[in-house]
């Protein structure tokens, strides 16, 4: 099982929380890993970033993913890890 | 700018600073018997009669900023040598009786309680006095005076009377900690116990170890306080102290909103829990009611079991403007959601024993709730947060008929009423403090402006609507 949470944290709320969480469901539902994953958020991940949200998965923080390289993110450090697991 | 409105609360706040100093450099031990010289330092006394009775005094209030009595379980307690023991003779004539030819006094009394001496000045006779209050109302002098206590005066639930030494005392059984007393004995003898130690050490701890970071859930009303700084300086300040992160009290209200929309349209009638001194009324005074008290856990107990769900070895500090809080923390179902409780005053004190001037601190960011969620803070909120969570979750067909009632005075008359089954409404909003949290004991200061500072920080929530702000943690 892996363990993604977003920051939800006021400074990561104001740069687009809603906008990651919404993009991380439709991809988890549409690439079918709703029984591999399990999405919570967290009120601060501690590496708040100018550029967008961070997103913690399985204890590695992420920091900055905006909608631009949300893309790239999902694919290089949750699906990706998940096709290999 | 005046950081607070009476001098008592300055001399308050001096004592926990030093106090909270001390916990901070580890001296508590050694540097304790200090403190009253340190608060009182000049040999010419400028509170009481003389420098040494000051220092005993101040020294009853570091007990107090150290947690206590601990045989005591109200959070509320007397400092039996600051109390002045305050004239509680009742109606007087004073000076100001002209020794008039009218005695509408004298008419108006029932009791024939008044009479007259040579000069043709009034006297009260004590012993067939009633108190009822005529003869002040008809002097056209006003020269008839009632010498009650501001701390009886100001507990409208009737806790306070005095003891045997003429002191006030508080009658715990009656008391729901609201703090109004607090606030209003003008020589601060009343004060509520301070938890300022074992926020310190909580803090302290979580620096050794990560797991057990520490997050301080704010009430809205902070909105209203600290008006000598930005909002954002103040969560700056707070993060400074040692806490994880700020998060708003405001989304657990956003929580509480919409179950508690969904709970009274299941029974047909409710009261609101989020105030714990108006549910410990109930509880006291109306217990045949208490059945109807809305199932929620208060906005802080709920996103602090949040906080606790996303992160188990946090520990949550609650900022409020709240002495109530301090009872509520101690219950059952609360006690391992949060684990201390400290008020604006305190925070302050916490602030400055660090030496934290926060209003030269960078602008940090506090966004988590909806505009229903930040108005919970001043009376009437919570009814309109409700009225919008039954039309966000389709419960439109439910008739809303919310009683707002600002102060526990307003919240008795509701209760009686609904105890009599002739209250015309379905859902009792009870505050106990006037005007909600912003009249609450715990602030810095008081003002007409408050109300309108909270409805201003309501509208700067970027999210307008309940169920958006909830959706981010569902």
């Amino acid at each position: 099982m892996m363990f993604i949470r977003v920051c939800i944290g006021s400074s990561c709320h104001l740069r687009g929380s809603q906008a990651i969480i919404d993009l991380l469901q439709k991809a988890i539902e549409e690439n079918g890993l709703s029984d591999l994953v399990v999405l919570t958020g967290s009120f601060c991940l501690g590496k708040c970033h100018p550029k967008g949200v961070t997103v913690s998965v399985d204890d590695v923080v992420f920091e900055g993913i905006n909608p631009e390289n949300f893309r790239e993110f999902f694919e290089k450090h949750i699906l990706l890890p998940l096709q290999n697991a | 700018m005046r950081k607070f409105d009476t001098k008592v609360q300055h001399l308050k706040y001096k004592v926990l600073r030093e106090v909270a100093r001390l916990a901070w450099n580890d001296r508590l031990a050694e540097g304790i018997m200090d403190i009253p010289n340190i608060i009182v330092p000049k040999s010419e006394p400028t509170m009481r009669c003389c420098v040494y009775k000051e220092r005993a005094i101040v020294a009853e209030r570091v007990k107090l900023a150290m947690g206590g009595d601990s045989s005591n379980p109200n959070v509320i307690e007397v400092i039996e040598i600051a109390c002045d023991e305050c004239p509680m003779s009742g109606y007087e004539v004073s000076s100001a009786c002209r020794g008039c030819l009218a005695h509408r006094c004298e008419d108006v009394c029932k009791r024939g309680a008044i009479s007259f001496d040579d000069n043709h000045v009034a006297h009260i006779d004590k012993t067939k006095c009633v108190q009822c209050g005529q003869c002040a109302k008809v002097c056209p002098y006003g020269a008839i005076l009632n010498h009650t206590r501001p701390c009886v005066k100001a507990c409208k639930v009737k806790a306070i009377s005095s003891n045997n030494e003429n002191a006030a005392s508080i009658d715990n059984h009656a008391c729901i900690a609201c703090g109004a007393c607090v606030y209003q004995c003008p020589f601060g003898a009343i004060m509520d116990k301070s938890f300022i130690l074992n926020a310190i050490e909580l803090l302290k701890a979580s620096q050794k170890d990560e797991a057990t970071r520490v997050y301080a859930v704010v009430a809205p009303s902070i909105s209203s306080q600290f008006s000598y700084a930005k909002l954002g300086q103040v969560i700056s300040g707070i993060k400074a102290l040692g806490f994880h992160t700020v998060v708003e009290a405001a989304l657990g209200a956003d929580m509480v909103a919409l179950s508690e929309a969904r709970e009274l349209a299941e029974k047909g009638f409710l009261t609101s829990s989020c105030c714990p001194a108006f549910v410990a009324y109930i509880k006291k005074q109306f217990p045949d009611l208490a059945p109807y008290i809305s199932h929620n856990l208060s906005p802080a107990a709920t996103i602090a079991e949040y906080i606790k769900s996303t992160e188990p070895g946090a520990k949550v500090i609650f900022i409020g403007p709240c002495t109530a809080k301090k009872m509520e923390m101690q219950e059952d179902r609360v006690k391992d959601l949060i684990d201390c409780v400290i008020t604006f005053e305190e925070l302050q004190a916490l602030f400055d024993s660090r030496d934290l001037d926060i209003s030269t601190m960078e602008e940090d960011v506090l966004n988590n709730a909806s505009y229903y969620g930040r108005i919970f803070a001043r009376s009437g909120g919570l009814s309109d947060a409700v009225a919008q969570a039954l039309k966000e979750q389709g419960l439109d067909d439910f008739d809303l008929k919310a009683v707002p009632c600002d102060g526990i005075e307003a919240c008795r008359i509701a209760l009686l009423k609904a105890s009599r089954r002739m209250l015309n409404g379905n859902f009792i909003e009870g505050m106990a403090c006037q005007g909600g949290c912003i009249g609450g004991a715990g602030c810095l200061t008081h003002g007409e402006k408050n109300k309108a500072d909270v409805d201003k920080y309501g509208e700067e929530a970027l999210e307008k609507t309940i169920t958006d702000a909830v959706s981010m943690i569902q």
